[in-house]
């Protein structure tokens, strides 16, 4: 569904990845873990649009969408849940979500979407009205869960959503992400909590600094004696 | 003083505050959004007040229409501003779009020179709002219950825009974090534009009726009042819109009161606005309502 070949980015004089090439089917959980500074946010970023000093092709349903705007990548299917949640603090829950939705023009569906995703997450809806930086980081994980979803599109791309939240909340967030997928949703996710990912990936890429060096199975990456020494603790 | 005169003084203060107010909104709105002092602002206000004088003499329009026309023209001029002079520069550091915006603020004063000329006009305005009716005791202008009624109506559309409709719903949140709306769908530019929209259409708003009050208009009829309703956004704390209107009346209010209770210190009555911003400035430097702002780069 998305292919991202030969991506190079650029920071000034920093070239953060050097010809990254990775593929997400559709239906599935790709996920992307590496080092930090290994440009996996820099991935997402330039998927979403925000990077416009970049290098490549990155097609989505076949269709080119490198040049194209933040907004117009939202609408064609493709949302990003961004590093630190990035949850708008002063906004209430319920105006959160609805911002998910921005983009979007069908009222009904909206409205339907937003259901869905209090049954998904039943402790926004009771906070619906609360402002958003007064939830725990695990709720606000939640939302921006949610907020992402509100957006109704396909490919969801997380970036380390387990970031910062106790074990037993990471065990939740990485139980949602399956089901999000369940339910039909591709998902890209990029996580420095390597083990859970690979566990739930069917692909998984390894990156380090700016370049792919290792491909395959969630699985085989997990049996990989180079992953285990460098990414699982040995 | 006799609570008639009291009642009075009121009145215009409230008059004053209110006309200090919607300028101080639009500031305050394009701070919030971009960390920008819009100094070209106080040349929107004045050019509100000349497109009036533009559609009464030169298409005979009814003041009322010229008024609204007026209005909608400013609200342009303020977002082709932005197009032409801040949009370029939103990636350069800040000091850049500031710089540019004090040549904004020249530009438009000679424009206005060059289209209007340099004397000062005389704009028409209703008589009956200049003729004082009697309450009671309260010698009451038409004119001081007619702005702080428009404005009180304006600042309840502006409130409805923000906090009713998606397109507030985008403000508020480009306020806080362009990138994160971007990437939800935000288009940031169009919510910019906007903004631009509304403050220059409610400066334009205060300049006519400014005009009203203060008939004679000249191209830098927005300098004095433009930089009070700047402090007054500053004393409210920049980036809050009620913290605008809040100081904009206050600041109306302490200058006709102290006029009003000192006629000795008429002589200063440009300096109390200076009074109230170093106060603030001591005591509690977000500003009234002002929440800490972090700085974005
Ligand atoms: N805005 C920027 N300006 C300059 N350099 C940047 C910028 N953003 C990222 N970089 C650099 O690009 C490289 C990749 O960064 P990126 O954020 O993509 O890494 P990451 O894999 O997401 O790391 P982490 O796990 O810490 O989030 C790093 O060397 C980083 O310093
Ligand atoms: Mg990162």
């Amino acid at each position: 569904m998305l292919e991202v070949q030969d991506l190079n980015v650029f920071y000034g004089g920093i070239h953060a990845l050097k010809g990254l090439t990775i593929q997400v089917p559709q239906g599935r959980v790709v996920t992307l873990i590496g080092a930090n500074g290994a440009g996996k946010s820099s991935t997402l970023r330039a998927i979403a649009g925000l990077i416009r000093n970049k290098k490549g092709h990155i097609r989505y349903r076949g269709s080119e969408i490198s040049g194209l705007s933040p907004v117009d990548i939202v609408k064609s299917g493709i949302v990003m849940a961004p590093e630190g949640r990035k949850i708008f603090p002063h906004l209430s829950v319920l105006d959160n979500l609805r911002l998910g939705a921005y983009a979007r023009k069908d009222k009904a569906g909206v409205e339907k979407d937003l259901k869905w995703v209090y049954e998904l997450f039943p402790r926004l809806e009771d906070r619906k009205d609360q402002k958003g930086g007064t939830l725990s980081g695990g709720e606000q994980q939640m939302l921006a869960l949610g907020r992402a979803l509100m957006s109704a599109a396909d490919l969801i791309m997380l970036d380390e959503p387990s970031l910062g939240l106790a074990p037993k909340l990471v065990r939740e967030v990485f139980e949602i992400i399956a089901t999000i997928n369940a339910l039909g949703k591709t998902v890209l996710l990029v996580e420095q909590n390597a083990f859970a990912a690979l566990k739930i990936a069917h692909h998984a890429y390894v990156l380090e600094v700016g370049a792919i060096v290792l491909a395959g199975s969630g699985e085989e990456l997990i049996a990989d004696s180079r992953v285990r020494d460098a990414y699982l603790g040995g | 003083m006799s609570l008639a005169m009291f009642l009075q003084h009121g009145l215009n203060g409230l008059t004053l505050g209110s006309l200090y107010a919607l300028i101080a909104i639009g500031y305050t709105m394009v701070y919030g959004i971009l960390r920008l002092i819009n100094f070209a602002h106080s040349e929107i206000f004045m050019l509100g007040a000349y497109f009036v004088l533009w559609g009464t003499t030169l298409f005979f329009l009814p003041w009322y229409v010229a008024m609204v026309v007026a209005v909608v023209v400013t609200a342009g001029v303020g977002i082709l501003v932005d197009r032409v002079a801040y949009r370029p520069l939103r990636d350069a550091p800040r000091i850049s779009a500031l710089i540019s915006a004090i040549g904004v603020s020249f530009f438009l004063q000679n424009l206005t020179i060059v289209a209007f000329g340099a004397i000062p006009r005389e704009v028409y305005r209703p008589l009956w709002l200049e003729t004082p009716m009697l309450m009671g005791e309260v010698r009451v202008l038409p004119l001081t219950i007619f702005v702080p009624t428009l404005s009180f109506l304006l600042m309840l559309g502006l409130v409805w825009v923000v906090y009713r409709t998606k397109a507030g719903l985008g403000m508020r949140a480009i306020s806080k974090d362009i990138e994160t709306s971007y990437i939800m769908g935000v288009s940031v530019n169009r919510i910019i534009s906007l903004t631009f929209g509304i403050g220059s259409a409610l400066a334009a708003a205060s300049g006519i009726m400014w005009a009203l009050r203060y008939p004679q208009l000249q191209p830098v009829m927005g300098s004095i009042p433009g930089f009070k309703a700047f402090i007054a956004a500053v004393f409210g704390g920049i980036g809050s819109i009620p913290g605008a209107v809040v100081g904009g009346v206050i600041l109306g209010f302490t200058e006709i009161m102290a006029v009003a209770f000192f006629p000795d210190l008429a002589g200063y009555r440009d300096a109390f606005a200076f009074v109230l911003l170093i106060a603030i400035l001591l005591i509690k430097p977000t500003g009234l309502m002002g929440a800490k702002l972090e700085d974005k780069v």
